[in-house]
């Protein structure tokens, strides 16, 4: 098993590298000069010569990505032109809140996707199969910004039930800062009225998030489930008798989740790409909103760290889908 | 009607007339005939056929677990003083599938589930329907299922698997063939039933792996007390293992008769040709003429007359009464119709 994980671990380091070059390429691709856009709109060619010889934008281009691969590898991104603060300060101080938001549209994904496939699976081509199919089809069919302000509307402004915007109710303090997860810091410090606003907030975006998760881990699972009742310990397993839930619910099951674990995995990607308009239209202080922001001022810094960031974060979850998926199926981690 | 004269108690299983139907997109194929066999308390009985013929349709009729479209039109399933025919599904998992019927599956390969430890799959069973010997603990009492674990583990240690301990927390790939059937046969003996099913559970095993097999079932029938109904389509297997034969013919029964009785005098033409084919008997290759039929189109009267070297005008009009001849011995074919009939 251990084998296995440092195996996936080194298979990470060319994706991380290519990752890289991309950005780095990217920004030097880009026709505006991003010694002219540091300097600003009144600045002399002096000014802006001085800036392209402090950033090192007058050095051969290899030269300039092995001190870019250096600075990455310190943490240094430069400083934001929007917020004048370090990049990698603004993305720690907001990372957590984007992550939370994703972690719990996961969670909704998996916690109604897999029952609901499995659900479909044993109605097939019955009445709650189809509806399910139905509302599927809908889920992956629907825009998120107008789905977002449809919920918006409804819970938050005819019904009044749910906040519209922000991560916290302006009269809450901030739970005391431990892991940056308001519903763990609010817990830690036993505060349960913080937990409960952080959930209120939470519902709207993570659920808006979310829809897309559901429906596509919904029909992995459903066609897992159809699957692997097919094959033959099914049949030995009613055999000798064990009851259908314990057969469908465990025994079926986790042959069946396979397929919907990877899709988890790629799924991340899907829902960090999603944050950046969910968080958008809820005013979530995340990484979201810091590279919309990012790219409105052409603040270049901030987009290109978010872009690595983002990319090693769906790196490091696809390794632990790997890690996940050898749990379930021993097999798995034999075969590498 | 092939209950033994001389034995005054009732068989354990008794399959009388059984008609099964699938309906399929191609249409409604009868797949069981009117099949009819007893075991009894205590004896290995053998039902052998081609493949095809419905062997496997029988033994998911007896445990109540036909595939989608399956439907029994008529005849009974008598197990140990009840027709399973009329119990509800509730009834069939809790007192039948594993528990009063042990089940040994065709495919040793395919019938563990990949993904859990066998012993979590052979305790799984346990877990529902004991060891034989309950305290009204729960299904999820620890004390129960450590029980359990040194119970199964001297049932393994009775089918000859090498350490038994450490094989529970192993996974299927992690086991040979004949280990992996070793493993389902205790699963099958595991909840102390009374009858057995073994679907041809040496088919998919080399040769000499086959005959292991065989002589640890002949042995634990005797040493844990069960009767064995034994599904093959090898003669020779039959020879060695079956007390008594039903031979099987397109979803109908041919014959039936002890298994010395059976293999020295068969009756039934089919019969006949299927001994004359096995490759112990046989000069060489021989097989039967023709094919076994569609069970969407089978031949009207006896099923097997389109093949049958010995068929008469008579043999496509009605089928053929089963009738004894000779000592406990019944067949169904025209050729020993009932005397002054």
């Amino acid at each position: 098993m251990l084998r296995f994980f440092v195996r996936r671990i080194l298979l990470v380091v060319p994706t991380l590298a290519g990752l890289l070059l991309l950005t780095f390429l990217l920004v030097r691709v880009v026709p505006n000069d991003p010694s002219a856009a540091l300097a600003g709109e009144n600045a002399t060619l002096a000014q802006i010569e001085e800036i392209r010889r402090q950033y090192g934008f007058d050095r051969p281009l290899w030269q300039q990505f092995f001190i870019y691969v250096g600075q990455v590898a310190a943490f240094d991104f430069g400083k934001s032109i929007y917020t004048n603060a370090p990049v990698a300060q603004d993305i720690k101080q907001r990372l957590p809140a984007t992550l939370e938001l994703t972690f719990i549209a996961l969670a909704l994904g998996a916690g109604l996707g897999i029952p609901l496939g499995v659900l479909a699976a044993i109605s097939h081509n019955r009445f709650a199969d189809y509806a399910i199919r139905v509302l599927t089809v809908g889920g992956l069919a629907v825009a998120s910004f107008w789905f977002a302000i449809m919920l918006q509307f409804l819970f938050a402004m005819e019904l009044d039930l749910l906040p519209l915007r922000g991560r916290l109710a302006v009269a809450t303090d901030l739970p005391p800062l431990v892991t940056g997860f308001h519903l763990i810091d609010s817990l830690l410090a036993g505060r349960l009225d913080i937990f409960a606003d952080t959930l209120r907030h939470l519902a709207l975006p993570a659920f808006t998030l979310s829809i897309g998760a559901i429906a596509t881990i919904t029909r992995f699972t459903r066609s897992g489930v159809l699957e692997t009742l097919q094959r033959d310990f099914v049949i030995y397993e009613t055999a000798v008798g064990y009851p259908r839930p314990v057969l469908i619910g465990v025994y079926v099951l986790r042959n069946s989740v396979v397929a919907a674990i990877t899709q988890i995995g790629l799924l991340f990607g899907a829902l960090i790409g999603g944050a950046v308009v969910v968080e958008s239209i809820f005013d979530w202080p995340g990484i979201g909103t810091y590279a919309v922001r990012g790219i409105l001022s052409a603040d270049f810094k901030a987009v290109l760290a978010v872009t690595l960031l983002v990319g090693i974060i769906y790196a490091m979850v696809n390794i632990l889908v790997d890690l996940v998926h050898a749990l379930v199926d021993p097999r798995v981690a034999e075969q590498l | 009607m092939a209950a033994d004269p001389t034995n005054a108690r009732p068989p354990l299983l008794s399959v009388a007339n059984l008609r099964v139907s699938i309906a399929s997109d191609e249409g409604l194929a009868q797949v069981l005939d009117g099949v009819s066999l007893d075991v009894a308390e205590g004896r290995i009985v053998g039902v052998v056929g081609e493949s095809g013929c419905g062997k496997s349709t029988l033994v998911r009729a007896v445990l109540g677990i036909l595939p989608r479209g399956a439907r029994t039109e008529s005849g009974s399933i008598h197990f140990a003083g009840e027709d399973l025919l009329t119990l509800d599904e509730r009834a069939m998992t809790r007192r039948i599938r594993g528990r009063a019927i042990g089940f040994i599956p065709q495919d040793p390969y395919l019938a563990l589930n990949p993904v859990f430890r066998v012993g979590t799959q052979l305790l799984e069973i346990m877990r529902w329907h004991g060891d034989g010997s309950e305290d009204g603990a729960g299904p999820f009492n620890r004390a129960r299922r450590a029980r359990h674990r040194l119970w199964l583990i001297q049932i393994l240690k009775a089918v000859q698997l090498p350490d038994p301990e450490q094989a529970l927390d192993r996974y299927p790939h992690q086991f040979s063939g004949g280990q992996r059937q070793r493993l389902l046969i205790a699963g099958a003996l595991a909840c102390r039933p009374r009858l057995v099913i073994a679907d041809e559970p040496t088919t998919a095993l080399d040769v000499t792996t086959q005959l292991e097999i065989l002589k640890l079932l002949k042995r634990l029938v005797a040493e844990f007390g069960v009767s064995m109904l034994f599904v093959t389509h090898d003669v020779g297997v039959v020879a060695q293992l079956c007390d008594e034969v039903a031979v099987m013919y397109a979803g109908q029964s041919v014959e039936w008769g002890g298994t010395g009785e059976l293999l020295a005098r068969p009756r039934h033409p089919y019969t006949v040709s299927l001994l004359a084919c096995h490759p112990d008997r046989a000069d060489g290759l021989v097989g039967i003429a023709g094919q076994v039929p569609s069970a969407l189109a089978p031949p009207t009267g006896c099923r097997f007359h389109p093949r049958c070297g010995k068929a008469m005008a008579a043999c496509a009009g009605t089928k053929p009464e089963t009738t004894p001849s000779g000592d406990r011995h019944t067949v169904a074919c025209m050729l020993y119709g009932v005397p002054d009939a």
